[in-house]
């Protein structure tokens, strides 16, 4: 069946079984909804110096959103902020890609598996809601406490 | 269960085994033999959003823009002439089809969503009595469509009016429990809509008319998802303004209608201002043309309004008591049929009475965007999301719903397939 290519195996274990999912401390705190289907999370950004320490997220959604935020909790956790952002950008690239590309697997690991929602241009925003979140999280955090460079 | 008789709605019961030959009906539909994905037949369950066209409609658009294309109301030439009397002829059309006492009474807009704007529009700039200012109250219900709320919130803001509505029962109907504390003397307009397009609820009309004319508020209708699948009688309705939209209907896009009554036409000003709406202009000031033309500002949407022409002749031709019948026979269907399905549970009426042709429910925790996405995998198409009534599924609690709705070209054998189709969502997600 062709929706096998947008619900993959790993998208629906993720959806099934989401990682970090619960609202802990953070550094700043994020609401974004897609008003277009009403898929909507609050997501929680700690940071510790230039770490990526920790993303907590409250969501509800369809699967493609909830597997989404799942995966980017995985990816992004102890990464340093630039590499994070990095990945950010590549599966931002990979969703925008409308079917063209499969993504780098070095860079994105699992992320992959959304390489099919780009075919759904419906879908690509939830593919996109955590990962945008988490985006406007982390720019906000750093506003507040500026990363040290470390010597 | 209260059973509130409906003025204007004429649903006739013991509807024979089908109201409609279904056969020829979808022959006349090009759209309907499409084959999507594998060789899947498109199941279109989505004419609340948007309804099909038939032939007759796109040829009627198509005529007069190979034969008769010229601007309205503005030339001596022939084509000119011909064009004015097709888009005239049109409002004549229209004018029929609600049973209006007089064709002055019917605007063209762009959608409902401008007709109810426009409402919204003459009563903030209006004179007394009919001005709302910080001193009014203005009432509509838990269960409209964004169009028929925003609207109101915006004039609420602008002039400090309150804001008021009936909240909604577990069963999705309309509490009007408290009626004589929503509606007050202070209350200038009453704005409803007559068939959700979330619940299918079909709303008693006449207790809140009643209501509003004891306390001498306008009354507004929303009549977007009856017009095009019931009998509608806007004097049987005693509202003193009815909005709808073709596209639901048959028609193009880009073309909607406001019935109003004349004297409040004549009193209330334009919103607008343009071409066509004018009497005559100076560089101070301007006087106005007698409704409807004060209040279609600009080259109106001509091949829009001579498709919707097309589109009621189409309609009448069949007979709405003929659409209703059927209908109300896929509902009774699609109802009985929807509660095998473990898990689903409809919001809003889980019986065809009082009941439009759009079945909204959930699946479990199966979330309707997945529910939408597998059914397209199998040519099916449905809406999901809250179908511009967020308030709704805020009510009862849930993000958003999947809707089926059906019209006269909907088949059993198209309920069936929908009902397949959600035996294969659970087993995909389950």
């Amino acid at each position: 069946m062709k929706m096998d290519s947008m619900y993959q195996e790993i998208i629906l274990d993720h959806y099934k079984h989401p990682h970090g999912k619960g609202l802990r401390d953070g550094d700043a705190e994020v609401h974004h909804v897609n008003p277009t289907c009403g898929d909507e999370i609050t997501l929680r950004v700690r940071l510790d110096g230039s770490t990526v320490a920790d993303i907590s997220y409250d969501s509800q959604g369809c699967s493609i959103s909830q597997a989404s935020a799942s995966v980017l909790n995985d990816l992004l956790v102890g990464k340093q902020i630039g590499e994070a952002q990095q990945v950010q950008e590549a599966f931002l690239e990979l969703m925008q890609s409308k079917g063209q590309s499969e993504g780098d697997e070095e860079l994105l690991e699992d992320a992959i598996a959304f390489a099919g929602v780009s075919k759904y241009p419906a879908r690509v925003k939830c593919a996109l809601l955590s990962w945008m979140a988490w985006k406007d999280a982390t720019a906000q955090a750093l506003a507040e406490t500026p990363v040290r460079e470390s010597a | 269960m209260i059973h509130t008789p409906r003025p204007g709605l004429v649903v006739p019961g013991g509807a024979a085994a089908s109201a409609l030959d279904t056969d020829a009906i979808r022959k006349d539909f090009p759209i309907l033999q499409r084959v999507l994905h594998d060789g899947k037949p498109l199941v279109y369950l989505d004419s609340a959003a948007t309804s099909q066209k038939p032939r007759q409609v796109l040829d009627a658009v198509n005529a007069y823009y190979e034969q008769h294309n010229a601007n309205v109301h503005r030339g001596v030439h022939t084509l000119a002439e011909e064009a004015t009397a097709l888009y005239e002829g049109a409002r004549d059309k229209v004018a029929s089809f609600v049973n209006a006492p007089s064709r002055d009474e019917v605007i063209f807009t762009k959608n409902a969503s401008e007709s109810l704007n426009l409402v919204a529009n003459m009563l903030g700039w209006a004179d007394e009595p009919y001005r709302v200012d910080a001193d009014s109250e203005i009432v509509i219900t838990e269960m409209e469509h964004h169009s028929n709320i925003v609207p109101w919130q915006l004039l609420s803001q602008r002039t400090g009016a309150k804001l008021k509505w009936f909240g909604l029962t577990d069963d999705g109907r309309l509490d009007l429990s408290n009626i004589d504390e929503i509606i007050t003397e202070k209350t200038k307009v009453v704005s409803f809509v007559l068939v959700s397009n979330i619940l299918g609820t079909i709303n008693p009309v006449e207790a809140i008319v009643r209501r509003a004319q004891d306390v001498g508020a306008l009354v507004v209708i929303d009549a977007s998802q009856a017009a095009p699948h019931m009998p509608l009688d806007v004097q049987a309705l005693e509202a003193d303004f009815v909005a709808f939209t073709g596209h639901k209907m048959l028609a193009p896009t880009g073309i909607g209608v406001l019935w109003g009554r004349q004297e409040l036409l004549e009193d209330l000003p334009p919103f607008l201002g343009g071409g066509e709406m004018i009497e005559t202009v100076s560089m101070s000031s301007s006087t106005y043309a007698p409704a409807p033309h004060k209040f279609e500002a600009g080259t109106p949407p001509i091949s829009q309004a001579i498709g919707l022409g097309a589109a009621i002749d189409y309609l009448s031709a069949i007979g709405m008591e003929n659409i209703a019948a059927h209908e109300k026979e896929i509902v009774e269907y699609a109802v009985r049929r929807l509660q095998e399905v473990p898990d689903l549970k409809i919001i809003g009426p889980d019986t065809a009475e009082d009941r439009g042709a759009a079945i909204s429910f959930t699946l479990g925790d199966i979330h309707p965007h997945d529910v939408g996405q597998v059914l397209d995998e199998q040519g099916i198409a449905v809406r999901v999301g809250h179908h511009c009534a967020r308030p709704v599924c805020l009510r009862y609690g849930i993000p958003a719903t999947t809707r089926a709705s059906f019209y006269l070209y909907s088949t059993e054998a198209e309920v069936d397939a929908l009902i397949d189709g959600l035996h294969t969502v659970r087993a995909f997600f389950g």
